[in-house]
């Protein structure tokens, strides 16, 4: 299955050279993939991952080890961030 | 210091200058800033006045904690009856002019009729005149400080002054501070303008009058304060890195960025005008557009953003003075003049906001009335003849040359000076202006962050993010996570921001701070420079009588529960994508909670319990 993986502000150091300019890769991921799976495949510092949002939702920390990703899902992650 | 216990009274009608005691009762009441002004203000104000009439005053003013070493202790208000809003008017400024004020030992200053003819207040400590503008007028805000340092021979002058459009009578004009920064809502220029007052210039050499109350504690607890601030992830990385413009991709994400008048919730060129986008080299120039981060007197934070213009883009290719660095791109105007009428281009957003600055006009009231204007095209409502060019909604063309119609005060620009709630008014769709009480939304969708349309609705100054940023619990969980698309709950949590930055506002201090600091951070800054005891139970209550005492002013001035309410398309048209597709903002269920929440009537009005409980 596709899943539409973002990262962004200081995680998207974590994406290839070639996804920066976007945030986004196209992840080919198996059935059952959890979020805190994602967080661990791209070696994403747990501290770092303060905003998860899948298709915009909010996944509590406590929820990334059991929520599986569904095909065509936008995963998309920030580190603290706050503006005004 | 804390308080300098002097005030400065400025008659422009007479063209006197008096020194006045500070209420000293009433500052154990309304601390400072916000709040003590709020209080001159309302005692000395019939709230029926003309916001434009000489009867109007203006006050600006300093917290306790301004120019002191408390982080972000730099900050001033003004204070007024709005000129867009005709409701109590409030904003705050950073920069180096607040500090600067407090220096020269006064803590605030309250202008009051109309000079003759253009003058400017020169404060020099005690030394106090006021001084012919006449060459002044007509000038921009960048002119104006230029001519100024220059002719006082002082390049430490702090200068805060209106640009044309707060002389052109543009409704929604900024009083701009150190080049770059603004009180920029509700139109508090406009009435600097209205009394023929072009700028303050400033220089504090005597440090200041007043004391301490606990030096060494102070020391302390600022000390403390700050690590607090550098230890936090958004306020010691997220802020300094990305600046505020990091929101724009998070904010789209979440379905909730207002897009081409509130049209849409999600914008397909967010990124291209995103913190992300600022940091990236241009294959023009390879230059990126960020410069540099900056800070104001005081912070330790560093959120600001300066920033360098493409020279070849269409907006600045034969105008070299707009090449160097210059303030923005903040969050706010980058969505006010991009996401919220369609435009994804983020040299021409920089162009225009440094327009706003240099002509001092606010960049979300501007950028939400373009987007007005832009759906009145749309429509055939607005004609190619009447705007004098085609408006569709994206074009970056129409946004530079309108915004430049705007600062100088031509064709169409007039009609755009008068905000959109006006113009939407005179062509017949009073419906199409997205803000309350006459001031436009600022940069969240409340069909997707359901408490920001109760915050919207209920802000004694119009429209504003400010008063109450549910953002920081509904979307980014400070201090704890909410959910932005159910209204439950929602009547207290606002309530609670509303107080608690009422608090802040009238302390001296930056409100990003609240990104780090909750009340019991800054109560052992205040207790320890401030005389007398400031328990957190003071402060609470002082927050939600200041709170109280604005809606009095704005109840007597003529407002009722019926302005406390969104626009149509906002309660009837549900977001069409993202989380909050099919929703609608749930601002009537949500308004008699909080009316009742507050301890007002079901008309909005405060009971007299409330008042007895809060000693108004």
């Amino acid at each position: 299955m596709k899943v539409i993986f973002k990262l962004y502000a200081t995680l998207q150091d974590y994406l290839p050279a070639e996804a920066k300019r976007t945030n986004a890769q196209t992840l080919h991921l198996e059935e059952g993939t959890t979020v805190q799976q994602i967080i661990e495949r791209f070696a994403l510092p747990q501290k770092l991952c303060h905003l998860v949002l899948i298709d915009g939702h909010f996944v509590p920390p406590g929820e990334r080890g059991t929520r599986v990703l569904e095909d065509g899902a936008i995963l998309a992650i920030w580190p603290p961030v706050a503006g005004g | 210091m804390a308080w300098n216990r002097k005030l400065l009274r400025v008659d422009l009608s007479k063209g006197t200058c008096k020194a006045e005691p500070l209420n000293m009762e009433w500052a154990q009441e309304y601390l400072g800033q916000r709040g003590l002004a709020t209080k001159y203000f309302v005692e000395e104000v019939d709230p029926k006045v003309d916001p434009l009439a000489p009867e109007n005053k203006l006050i600006m003013t300093t917290g306790p904690l301004t120019g002191t070493v408390a982080s972000t202790g730099g900050r001033y208000s003004v204070v007024t009856k709005g000129a867009l809003t005709g409701a109590i008017a409030c904003s705050n400024s950073g920069g180096y002019f607040g500090a600067e004020l407090k220096f020269s030992g006064w803590d605030m200053i309250i202008f009051e009729g109309k000079s003759p003819k253009p003058v400017y207040l020169s404060i020099e400590d005690d030394k106090v005149e006021l001084r012919d503008a006449s060459h002044l007028w007509g000038k921009t805000v960048f002119q104006t400080e230029e001519i100024i340092k220059s002719s006082h021979q002082d390049p430490q002058i702090r200068v805060s002054s209106i640009g044309r459009s707060g002389e052109n009578g543009v409704l929604f004009a900024c009083v701009v501070n150190d080049l770059h920064r603004a009180a920029g809502r509700s139109g508090v220029g406009t009435v600097m303008g209205s009394k023929n007052l072009k700028a303050v210039a400033v220089r504090g050499k005597s440090g200041s009058g007043g004391a301490l109350k606990d030096a060494k504690g102070f020391m302390a607890a600022t000390k403390a304060a700050k690590k607090v601030l550098a230890d936090n992830a958004v306020t010691g990385q997220g802020l300094p890195k990305y600046g505020t413009q990091v929101l724009m991709n998070v904010i789209n994400e979440m379905g909730a960025l207002p897009t081409r008048n509130h049209r849409d919730v999600q914008f397909e060129d967010a990124r291209k005008i995103s913190g992300e986008a600022m940091h990236e080299k241009r294959p023009t120039d390879g230059k990126t557009h960020l410069v540099t981060n900056a800070a104001c007197f005081g912070c330790t934070i560093a959120c600001g953003r300066i920033s360098r213009i493409d020279e070849t883009h269409f907006s600045v290719v034969n105008k070299p003075q707009y090449w160097g660095a210059s303030g923005g791109l903040e969050y706010e105007a980058a969505w006010a003049l991009g996401a919220a009428n369609g435009v994804g281009d983020l040299e021409a957003l920089q162009y225009v906001n440094v327009l706003c600055n240099e002509d001092g006009f606010d960049p979300i009231t501007f950028g939400a009335t373009i987007a007005a204007a832009m759906e009145l095209y749309d429509l055939g409502i607005l004609t190619k003849e009447q705007i004098g060019l085609e408006a569709p909604f994206g074009s970056a063309q129409a946004l530079v040359e309108l915004a430049q119609m705007t600062a100088q005060g031509i064709g169409f620009g007039k009609e755009l000076g008068m905000g959109s709630a006006r113009l939407c008014a005179k062509y017949g769709r009073p419906e199409l202006s997205m803000g309350v009480k006459k001031q436009e939304f600022p940069a969240y969708d409340s069909r997707g962050i359901q408490g920001m349309g109760l915050g919207y609705a209920t802000s004694n100054r119009g429209a504003c993010h400010l008063r109450a940023y549910t953002v920081a619990s509904e979307v980014l969980g400070i201090p704890v996570k909410t959910d932005p698309l159910v209204t439950e709950g929602k009547a207290d949590l606002v309530k609670a921001f509303q107080d608690a930055t009422s608090v802040f506002d009238s302390a001296g201090v930056c409100a990003f701070t609240t990104f780090a600091w909750s009340l019991a951070d800054l109560q052992p800054q205040l207790d320890t420079a401030c005389e007398g005891d400031w328990t957190m139970e003071k402060l609470a209550l002082l927050g939600e009588r200041i709170w109280n005492m604005e809606r009095l002013f704005n109840n007597a001035a003529g407002f009722t529960a019926k302005d406390d309410d969104l626009p149509p398309r906002l309660k009837t048209e549900a977001a069409k994508t993202g989380p909050a597709k099919g929703l609608v903002n749930g601002i009537d269920k949500m308004r008699p909670e909080y009316y009742k929440a507050r301890g007002w009537t079901p008309e909005g009005v405060p009971t007299k319990e409330t008042l007895d409980r809060l000693g108004l």
